[in-house]
């Protein structure tokens, strides 16, 4: 086994997406899904990745760990940096190596993302004997603490149990134990409770926080789920068609959204105070990313679009403050000020 | 589990009951003259025919006929071939010979498929791909009775890679082309499901997962996706069993080896009842405990299939 530390620099950011773009080059045409994603994740910290579906947030999320399906997908431009090292340039044998054991993930539909016919055991004992070496009675033991650190009641009867005989928090509960196995990093989590009912998904992403403040692990948070993140993240960045159109610490942008889709996505959130009102809706849907409009690919559903928003050039990344980035021409207006 | 098996079996009897039934009648009602059937050309004397006909009950209605077969087979007496040979002893000289030639062919006709439809899965749309979905296209479309006499010709003659014939007491390497000739019967179906099923486990969250957890791709495949992929693949082995049986009537002909299949072909051939019906009770006893095991398997292999 190679050691996969060689190269790393302490001192750089835990883990820095450049510049991303992906593609799917399908037999109906070219399907951009990320284009120029750019964010960046310390430890102990939780960034948000917030968009509508299809935006490319998954995607990007995939590409990060390496697990895109190519074909279709393929990475056709930027960086992704570990401590400095930049993953896409690695053979698939190193890259492998970061898998678990420096960026983990987990996945939305715990059910579908277990392997059905494999015990929960195995499928957590797996990482430590192919990872580590261990002998199978070994990795079983470290099987059990796992489960036992998500609180699975009765973890020792219950590691010899298909995934289909657990509920659907407890199944959330072993996915969360197999990305944590191996200690990583960085945890991306893929939607982890949108399956889930609403008390579960407190437990779940209460159970998250912990286990991320134990161990200062950085999180990446994927959601459409602008309520579960105000309670756990330190920064969200908006995507919108494969584009990060705004990055704001976590209270700047509920309280002043600078860019017209953040804006719009918190009108659109029930309020209490709002009963009897009609509810924001964005109109229109989002782009086909086969065909993303010129410029802003945002302009066709905004309320502040001009002639200057669907010109060839997109707007560049305004700088608003320190951690504050937002892609529009408008932001002035948008903040209100 | 035990239940279920209890209960399988009961209804196996009923099974094959029914079956026997139907195959003894439609023995009975192709029965044009077992007798000068038995004695081909030769002219034969009232009193022999008298006798053969005494002996065979070919004087008595259907059902009494049945009735004696049945009484026989319960006690397990087979009955006595038109032949005069006994069809226990006719049983127990062909079965292991089929049962060779079968084991053979399913082996060669899974090892085919899963590697085949494995390959072919993985890499979608690639020259192999392709080329493996014409060939099983173009094996679907010949039927036995072409690819046994063919290969044969091709293979046993022209080129003489194998042996022409295999006979009595064959060797594994005698039995081989005919194995190859049988396995060809079911190695398309099989390697088309294996490489449908491997195709959508490929796309499965859990292979996603897999590969999130930094397995080699060899690990990914052989023990996530796999595993998974075969549990279609194994029930069609099982139902197969039945096209082989069928298969193997031309197969063991073409070659000439005297196992079940040949000696069902001669059954037929000379309005032999006892023995046909005697050959394929135990065909349909064979088919019916395979199917219960392969039932059992696919709850092996598959833990969310539980059997009350």
């Amino acid at each position: 086994m190679t050691d996969i530390s060689v190269g790393l620099d302490p001192r750089a950011t835990l883990l820095h997406v450049d510049d991303l773009h992906v593609e799917f080059r399908t037999r109906d045409g070219v399907a951009k899904a990320v284009n120029g994603a750019s964010f960046y994740l310390n430890p102990g910290e939780t960034l948000a990745i917030l968009g509508e579906s299809g935006c490319g947030k998954s995607v990007t999320a995939q590409a990060v760990m390496g697990i895109l399906d190519s074909p279709p997908g393929h990475v056709t431009g930027g960086r992704v940096l570990y401590r400095g090292v930049d993953l896409l340039q690695l053979a698939e044998k190193d890259r492998r190596q970061f898998r678990a054991n420096r960026i983990a993930m987990i996945f939305q539909d715990a059910l579908s993302a277990l392997n059905p016919v494999y015990t929960v055991g195995f499928q957590l004992a797996e990482l430590f004997r192919k990872h580590r070496g261990m002998s199978r009675a070994a990795a079983k033991v470290k099987a059990i603490e796992l489960l036992d650190q998500v609180r699975i009641p009765a973890a020792k009867e219950r590691i010899n149990d298909y995934p289909h005989q657990f509920s659907g928090g407890m199944r959330q509960r072993v996915m969360i134990a197999m990305a944590l196995a191996l200690d990583p990093e960085v945890l991306i989590a893929d939607e982890p409770t949108t399956a889930l009912d609403v008390t579960v998904q407190a437990q779940i992403m209460g159970l998250l926080a912990e286990l991320q403040h134990q161990r200062n692990m950085g999180l990446i948070l994927i959601t459409h789920d602008m309520g579960v993140v105000a309670d756990v993240a330190d920064r969200i960045s908006v995507m919108y068609a494969g584009k990060i159109v705004e990055e704001a610490p976590v209270y700047d942008i509920y309280a002043r959204p600078a860019h017209p889709y953040t804006k719009a996505l918190l009108e659109s959130i029930p309020r209490l105070d709002h009963k009897g009102r009609e509810l924001n809706v964005i109109r229109g849907l989002p782009p086909s990313l086969t065909d993303i409009p010129q410029g802003c690919a945002f302009h066709p559903r905004c309320g502040y679009a001009r002639d200057i928003c669907r010109m060839d050039q997109e707007p560049p990344a305004y700088q608003i403050a320190a951690h504050r980035i937002a892609r529009c021409h408008f932001i002035r207006e948008v903040l209100g000020v | 589990m035990f239940r279920y098996i209890v209960r399988r079996l009961l209804q196996m009897v009923l099974t094959f009951f029914g079956a026997t039934f139907i195959v003894y009648a439609l023995m009975f009602a192709v029965q044009d003259d077992p007798i000068q059937a038995l004695v081909g050309e030769r002219p034969i004397t009232a009193s022999q025919r008298a006798a053969l006909t005494e002996r065979y009950h070919l004087g008595d209605n259907f059902f009494a006929q049945y009735w004696y077969y049945m009484k026989g087979l319960l006690t397990g007496d087979f009955g006595t071939s038109m032949t005069n040979r006994k069809v226990a002893d006719m049983l127990a000289d062909a079965w292991p010979v089929t049962l060779r030639l079968s084991l053979m062919a399913i082996v060669i006709a899974a090892t085919i498929a899963i590697l085949a439809g494995v390959v072919s899965a993985i890499r979608r749309g690639s020259i192999f791909d392709n080329a493996t979905l014409v060939v099983t296209l173009i094996v679907l479309a010949m039927p036995i009775v072409v690819i046994a006499p063919l290969a044969q010709l091709v293979f046993g003659i022209k080129l003489g890679w194998f042996p022409v014939t295999a006979g009595k007491d064959a060797s594994l390497w005698q039995l081989l082309l005919p194995a190859g000739v049988l396995a060809s019967l079911v190695v398309a179906t099989e390697l088309r499901v294996t490489r449908a099923s491997v195709a959508e486990n490929l796309r499965a969250d859990y292979v996603r997962t897999a590969r999130a957890k930094g397995l080699t791709g060899a690990r990914v495949i052989g023990v996530h996706v796999l595993r998974n992929s075969l549990i279609p693949v194994i029930t069609l082995i099982g139902v197969d069993l039945g096209a082989l049986m069928s298969g193997a009537i031309v197969t063991e002909k073409v070659f000439n080896i005297p196992g079940v299949g040949f000696n069902l072909f001669r059954g037929i051939r000379t309005e032999d009842g006892p023995l046909v019906v005697g050959f394929v009770s135990v065909l349909v006893i064979v088919f019916l405990v395979v199917n219960l095991i392969v039932d059992l398997l696919y709850a092996a292999l598959d833990p969310r299939i539980r059997y009350e």
